[in-house]
């Protein structure tokens, strides 16, 4: 499994338990839906995922390492093998910054052992595979539309190759169009990869057709086993 | 919440020949809208569209850097006298319409209403702001209670500060906002994006209530699914142009642009496949028909910018910038 969780509890400073005694597996080329009302945990658990939101209860293994800790404190070597796409592209960028810098910063941040030897040739070949024409990549945010800053945004977020791919609210902001699109593009690259992804939505009928197995969370439990689907 | 298909009534909110350009670069290209009392348009399309800038012109709120054209013409009922505005006239737009005879519904209540103040203070402040500020106390109650009520913002929520109050009620305080003034014509720009779906719905129902109520309503949306659950008629703009318009119920069965049926298709409910390509910017594209690069259907007369006209068939309500569009009657294509 590259994520196996087990009994995940989270909270917010001294405030109740939002996530209660969550378990969840995720197989490595495997698409794992999150859904559920406002409030019912999904975001909680994605940060929790991420990295970075440290639970205050249970276990997280990601692609056979055990996490002990989160937030700036967690392992590099962890954190590179775990991507995340958020909901706002625009708040996940720097305005200042094109989109290739945007998307060069992983790779300029890496460890001697994983540096490429040429960024630019790399981020152009992560351009392409998330459909970004090479136009677009000396645009700064403000120059570019959400579904393609976005889609930089998906390219930053696989430049090191995670394993898993947490994809918190990535579409709540965009058009049909670009919605269809970047799930498309997240797909193919996770059919190259073979990367788990955990895809966090408040939209059922998205999930309905881009997840393998869902979880509906509730008041911070999982209320509904998983949902078999025929992936598409 | 379902439409009721209002007749559209004589006298609808003109706006004709909308074209807007910031330095450079030309975002909107004669936009025409009708919008009668007791409709709900939504006006849809990819980011990019120029839908946000339609709403912003309509309300006098673009940067100065930009350059606007066309007119809005405003009905009279029975106590304001019909208005004709150039909507490159700023100061009249600010002193005379905004707020008066159209408003604006906020995207995202929580960043509109100041956090320091009580709502019965903004209230009373964007009606006197209104009514001028020496309205005897008595009217501005009057004009509070009027919008409260229409919003169903309960009167005992009125001396509490917006984070004293949950999400749904904050959203009808600003509904309530945008009520104060007495406009007749209420805008929305993204009701819907980056809300939780029970707000998402909360706020397209209290749209469409209005425009059950009387009001014409505009709402600028890229959900979809939103528009087909509270419009009465769709507007698809694409590159700052509208390219197609029908009833809602009729576009949404039969997309006649290849560009709405490509939007449709994109949703998750549909085939799931996006609209191939991505949108011009404002200048990038070149002559013809602005969608014929992504177009499937494209061939020699698109090299042709296409009118707005009536596709074949009887349905006279629709038009479409299209040489051919996909429900032409049988035999009339070329």
């Amino acid at each position: 499994m590259t994520v196996h969780a087990r009994g995940l509890s989270a909270r917010y400073g001294r405030g109740p338990r939002v996530l209660q005694d969550v378990d969840l597996d995720v197989a490595p080329g495997e698409t794992v839906g999150v859904c559920g009302p406002s409030g019912s945990g999904k975001s909680t658990l994605a940060r929790v995922l991420s990295l970075l939101h440290e639970p205050a209860a249970g276990s997280l293994t990601v692609d056979g390492t055990a996490v002990t800790r989160w937030g700036p404190a967690a392992a590099p070597t962890l954190r590179r093998r775990t991507g995340v796409v958020f909901q706002s592209p625009r708040a996940a960028v720097d305005p200042r910054h094109d989109l290739r810098a945007a998307i060069a910063e992983p790779l300029l941040l890496a460890p001697r052992a994983e540096r490429v030897p040429n960024v630019r040739a790399r981020v152009d070949e992560l351009a392409a595979s998330v459909g970004l024409a090479p136009a677009l990549l000396g645009r700064r945010p403000h120059q570019v539309s959400d579904g393609q800053l976005q889609r930089a945004c998906l390219a930053r977020a696989v430049a090191t190759d995670p394993a898993v791919l947490v994809c918190d609210e990535m579409t709540a902001m965009l058009d049909a169009s670009s919605t269809a699109r970047l799930v498309h593009e997240v797909t193919a690259w996770q059919v190259r990869s073979g990367a788990a992804v955990v895809a966090v939505s408040h939209d059922a009928a998205l999930l309905g057709r881009w997840s393998d197995r869902l979880l509906v969370l509730r008041e911070g439990r999982v209320v509904q086993p998983d949902v078999v689907r025929d992936r598409r | 919440m379902s439409p009721s298909r209002n007749p559209p009534e004589a006298h609808p909110t003109t706006v004709r020949g909308l074209t807007v350009t910031f330095p450079g670069l030309p975002t909107v290209h004669g936009v025409d809208l009708d919008l009668a009392p007791g409709r709900l348009t939504a006006v849809v399309g990819e980011s990019g569209a120029g839908k946000s800038v339609v709403v912003a012109a309509l309300l006098g709120l673009l940067p100065r850097s930009a350059q606007v054209g066309g007119t809005l013409g405003l009905p009279g009922d029975g106590r304001t006298p019909p208005l004709q505005v150039d909507l490159a006239d700023r100061s009249t737009l600010a002193r005379h319409v905004r707020g008066r005879r159209v408003s604006l519904v906020p995207q995202s209540p929580s960043t509109w209403i100041t956090p320091v103040r009580t709502l019965r203070s903004q209230l009373d402040e964007a009606a006197r702001a209104v009514r001028g500020r020496r309205t005897p106390r008595a009217d501005v109650d009057a004009a509070v209670r009027r919008a409260t009520s229409r919003a169903h913002l309960p009167d005992d929520l009125l001396d509490r500060y917006p984070h004293e109050v949950s999400g749904g009620q904050l959203q009808r305080a600003a509904l309530a906002l945008a009520l104060v003034g007495g406009a007749r014509l209420l805008l929305a720009d993204e009701p819907t994006t980056g809300l939780d779906p029970e707000l998402a719905e909360l706020a397209l129902g209290q749209l469409r209530a209005e425009a059950d109520a009387g009001a014409a309503v505009l709402v600028v949306t890229h959900d979809l699914e939103a528009a087909e659950l509270v419009a009465d008629e769709v507007v698809v703009l694409y590159a700052g142009r509208v390219v197609e318009q029908a009833r809602a119920d009729a576009l949404f069965e039969t997309p006649a642009h290849p560009y709405t049926a490509g939007l449709l298709d994109s949703l998750p409910g549909r085939a799931f496949v996006p609209v191939p390509g991505d949108p011009p910017g404002p200048g990038e594209h070149g002559s013809g028909c602005v969608f014929r690069p992504r177009c499937a259907h494209a061939f020699d007369a698109c090299a042709q910018a296409p009118a707005l006209t009536h596709p074949g068939g009887t349905d006279r309500s629709r038009v479409v910038a299209c040489h051919r569009p996909l429900v032409a009657a049988a035999g009339s294509r070329s």
